[in-house]
């Protein structure tokens, strides 16, 4: 089978600073894949560089067997949608507002269905609700529909930005550091709710900081050193590589 | 007369005081990423202020480039102090606001400082008196004036100066480090609010010179002066490069070569059609083509982004 | 009781105000509402662009230059061409549309300041052009324009209904009543519409819109040239209303008294941009008698009237923006909006936890000071 997203020697540049260089990888369709690795190992660049928000200087990445478009609203509506590092939710909108907007590319009404209130516009607004409603459910916020997104709390912050990725149906989910933050419970329950996203058919991709969230997880690890994927397999033979027991986890243990 | 060698030095005229003003824009925006609308105000009152010092000194007598030098003595400080003013009550309480809120002060600065201007100096255009030597010197077929000639000077005087400042001095480099990254600068110890407040100041100072020089060559000034100038020395900024200091140099002394250029021969190669009355439209032109063709200019670095 | 009768007493009090208006204070300020409700719907307009999509357009007064423009042209003795205003209405609608989207297809991608920018020297482009041009008649503009007339109805002849004779400024009051009605609905059906929710996500936070999968050049640009549409309507209804158009009425200063009137009002509310246009057309009226109190007074007018106007304006204009940048008549969301802003009461990570971004240079798009939740 073809994997879902493969990145095809990737690279990316800075000035003279070589951000990205060289990157390979394939994440099979149905699975969750982790990307891990030191600050400024470049796993954000590497986001941006898939979610359309940069160019790469060299290689591409395909998406499901066809090389992903450039613009970032094009690549999501191919089927990759993305949380952020530092979470940036449409602040004054309510949450369940916020999920809404995430339905915009699977949705067709424009202004004159926005004007004159066809049937047809009438019952894609209700469709738009009740899906966004069925996700902020799924995401277990459905209670703070109607709550300013800006108020929620943290965690709740981080689940309302999944449940507005998933409204665009991706096929890819790409999550910045979703456990950034969280205490104990709270990651506990976020992985529950990742194995209940893959249960649906969505494939999430995950860079995270929290190895052990990372290796309980995922079906596959890749591993960053600046710029570069020093490992790559499944979580119990990448945590036995001694390139990445050096790099990372040696250094996270001891700190 | 060789046309192309007058509209030049023209040009670098115009351009050297499209410069100065760009400057400023380009300071203020390098270091609170602000489009500083009132800065083609700030120039008005510069030449607005030095004009009614002249005029009072003309009535009395005297006449002469010193003249001129003390309506700058008193411009300078009136500018400066407006500089600051407008920080400090337009801008700083907006610096955490969303980007709207800051644009929509600036714009109203702007607009108030012209009609603040309308109501001391009137409506109409004032003119300058008659006090300046009219000696011009030929150059390979063209002529420059001594007027001309000390607007260059003085312009590459101020511009030298400024480099050296930002360059060189312990002011420039927090002035840099405050443009690179304010956060880190203050917590270098860098005072951000006095960088800042600084940087209103010198951009002022050189617009209060600019506005003396505008009026002495062109002898004639009103509330409204500001507007134009203002945004074609915007234009200057962007064309150079918004950020960078050479840009701004460089893009005011190019805008007003091509500016001069383009007004003298394109009446001939329309043939009449498109008059000179369409020079301002021209600097807007080349606004939106770099815009659209460079934004980041021609020195210009292109802008950092934070995902 | 309240909420029952609102919209009943609503409908007769807009319906009464002229000829309340025309005893109590004379025909001239029946005038004024005329010209009042013009600005009302160049406001809400421009609130299409400021207010929902957050695009600050400092040249919205073009738009309206060129409706008025068009139907000057196309219904006067200058050209020698009369054609009937349901051929011009939507003309300049689309003509100013056009504009609108001639501008901002180059521009809409980049940063906001830069936009600002261009529409500010777009209008006085705009206005050079038609002082300029012999097509347009130069700075003395055109004039004998036909007056608005639907059918054989003539806006501006007196028409007599129940023994009442009505001049023409109670026609064109209750006709912009109407049309100020409607451009109202629309905004309200906009705002809560698919379109609107996306122009409200672009102006909280371009980059999220854009990962979400909304193609915000294109909603810009289609705010824009919603913007436009209105300000281009607006303006076919003044030139036929004024019955000449010149160059002087599509100033700066017109754009900047529109940009105050949603400003004031409140951004993105309908209520409070309708109040602000009300208000501030009205009030250059209140500045009259100073003009006169000077006059008796020192034989002389010292302060200008119209200088201090705008003045006013503009010193209302920082004071909102620092004092109450939601304006008189907020939204109850955009309120909550601005003032969270400052405090940003969002929940941080704890310490220690690394917010590094990569920083990624781009020459499109919002500025680092944009993008929210800053290291």
């Amino acid at each position: 089978m073809t994997p879902l997203l493969r990145a095809l020697g990737v690279g990316k540049r800075f000035g003279g600073l070589a951000a990205l260089s060289e990157v390979r990888f394939d994440i099979p369709e149905g699975s969750i894949y982790g990307l891990i690795g030191p600050n400024g190992a470049g796993k954000t660049t590497l986001f941006n560089l898939l979610t359309g928000i940069y160019t790469p200087d060299e290689g591409h990445f395909e998406f499901g067997g066809a090389p992903l478009p450039g613009k970032p609203h094009d690549v999501c509506a191919r089927g990759i949608a993305r949380t952020f590092q530092n979470i940036r939710l449409f602040g004054s909108m309510t949450a369940l507002e916020n999920v809404m907007v995430g339905r915009h590319v699977r949705t067709r009404a424009g202004l004159f269905g926005a004007i004159f209130h066809p049937a047809g516009e009438r019952d894609e607004e209700a469709a738009i609700r009740a899906r966004a409603l069925e996700l902020l459910d799924f995401v277990g916020i459905a209670h703070r529909a109607d709550q300013v997104s800006r108020q929620l709390s943290y965690g709740d912050q981080r689940r309302l930005e999944i449940a507005r990725a998933l409204a665009t149906e991706p096929r890819l989910l790409a999550l910045d550091e979703p456990a950034a933050g969280m205490n104990a419970t709270e990651t506990a329950t976020l992985g529950t709710l990742l194995q209940k996203i893959r249960a649906t058919g969505v494939t999430v991709l995950l860079i995270e900081h929290d190895v052990k969230l990372v290796m309980g997880m995922c079906d596959r690890v890749a591993v960053l050193e600046y710029g570069r994927l020093i490992a790559e397999g499944p979580p119990e033979q990448v945590q036995r590589d001694p390139r990445v027991i050096e790099a990372y986890l040696g250094a996270e243990t001891t700190a | 007369m060789d046309i192309f060698l007058q509209q030049v030095i023209n040009g670098l005229v115009q351009g050297s005081i499209y410069a100065l003003v760009a400057l400023g824009y380009t300071m203020v925006y390098g270091i609170i990423e602000l489009v500083n609308f009132a800065h083609g105000e700030v120039v008005m009152v510069g030449a607005l202020v030095s004009l009614s010092v002249i005029e009072r000194l003309a009535a009395r007598g005297y006449s002469g480039w010193t003249v001129i030098v003390i309506g700058l003595l008193l411009a300078v400080p009136a500018c400066i102090a407006l500089g600051l003013g407008i920080e400090r009550v337009a801008y700083r309480p907006l610096r955490k606001a969303p980007r709207l809120a800051p644009l929509i002060s600036a714009i109203g600065v702007s607009i108030a400082l012209q009609q603040l201007a309308a109501l001391i100096w009137g409506r109409n255009y004032l003119h300058y008196p008659d006090i300046l030597p009219k000696t011009q010197y030929a150059i390979g077929g063209a002529v420059i004036s001594e007027v001309q000639v000390v607007i260059l000077i003085a312009a590459a005087v101020l511009m030298a100066g400024l480099w050296i400042l930002v360059q060189r001095t312990r002011l420039g480099r927090a002035m840099r480090a405050s443009a690179q990254n304010p956060a880190v600068a203050g917590l270098m110890g860098v005072d951000v609010n006095r960088i800042i407040a600084t940087t209103f100041a010198v951009g002022s100072g050189l617009a209060a010179v600019a506005g003396a020089l505008v009026g002495a060559y062109y002898n004639v000034g009103n509330h409204t002066m500001g507007f134009l100038l203002g945004l074609k020395a915007f234009t200057a900024a962007v064309l150079g490069g918004i950020g960078s200091l050479g840009g701004a140099m460089l893009g005011g002394l190019l805008l007003g070569v091509i500016e001069n250029l383009g007004a003298g021969y394109m009446g001939k190669l329309t043939d009449g059609a498109v008059g000179s009355n369409y020079s301002d439209v021209f600097a807007f032109l080349m606004l939106v083509l770099v815009l659209v063709l460079r934004p980041s200019g021609l020195l210009g670095e292109r802008g950092i982004e934070k995902v | 009781m309240k909420s029952r009768y609102l919209p009943l007493l609503l409908v007769v009090g807009i319906a009464a105000l002229p000829f309340v208006t025309d005893i109590a204070l004379g025909r001239s300020w029946v005038r004024l509402l005329d010209f009042a409700l013009l600005y009302a719907m160049l406001a809400l307009g421009l609130n299409i662009v400021v207010g929902y999509a957050g695009l600050l357009d400092l040249g919205y007064v073009a738009f309206y230059a060129v409706g008025a423009y068009s139907y000057a042209m196309l219904a006067s003795p200058h050209i020698g061409i009369h054609l009937p205003l349901y051929v011009l209405l939507p003309t300049g609608a689309l003509l100013a549309a056009a504009f609108g989207a001639l501008l901002g297809a180059p521009t809409l991608g980049l940063r906001g300041d830069y936009l600002a920018i261009v529409t500010m020297g777009f209008g006085e482009i705009i206005r050079i052009f038609l002082r300029n041009l012999s097509i347009t008649n130069g700075p003395a503009g055109i004039d004998l324009i036909d007056p608005i007339a639907i059918g054989g109805f003539s806006f501006s002849a007196s028409h007599t209904l129940f023994g009442f004779t009505l001049p023409g400024i109670y026609n064109y009051y209750f006709l912009f009543v109407g049309l100020t009605t409607l451009i109202l609905l629309m905004s309200k059906r906009l705002e809560g519409s698919r379109i609107g929710r996306a122009w409200a996500a672009i102006r909280e936070d371009e980059i999220a819109a854009k990962a979400m999968g909304l193609n915000t050049k294109n909603l810009k640009l289609l705010a824009f040239a919603m913007g436009a549409t209105f300000g281009g309507i607006s303006g076919v209804l003044f030139a036929g209303f004024q019955g000449f158009v010149s160059p002087e009425s599509f100033t700066m200063n017109e754009s900047v008294m529109i940009l105050c009137m949603v400003v004031l009002g409140g951004m993105g509310h309908l209520r409070g941009v309708l109040l602000g246009a009300l208000l501030l057309a009205i009030l250059p009226e209140a500045f009259r008698p100073l003009a006169q109190l000077q006059q008796s007074a020192f034989d002389q007018v010292y302060l200008d009237p119209a200088n201090l106007r705008m003045l006013l304006f503009a010193v209302a204009l920082i004071a909102v923006m620092i004092l109450r940048p939601e304006g008189l008549w907020p939204s109850p969301v955009r309120k909550r909006e601005l003032h969270d802003k400052e405090g940003d009461d969002r929940p941080l990570p704890p310490s220690g936890q690394p917010t590094g971004s990569d920083s990624v240079p781009g020459h499109t798009g919002v500025s680092a000071a944009d993008a929210g939740g800053v290291a």
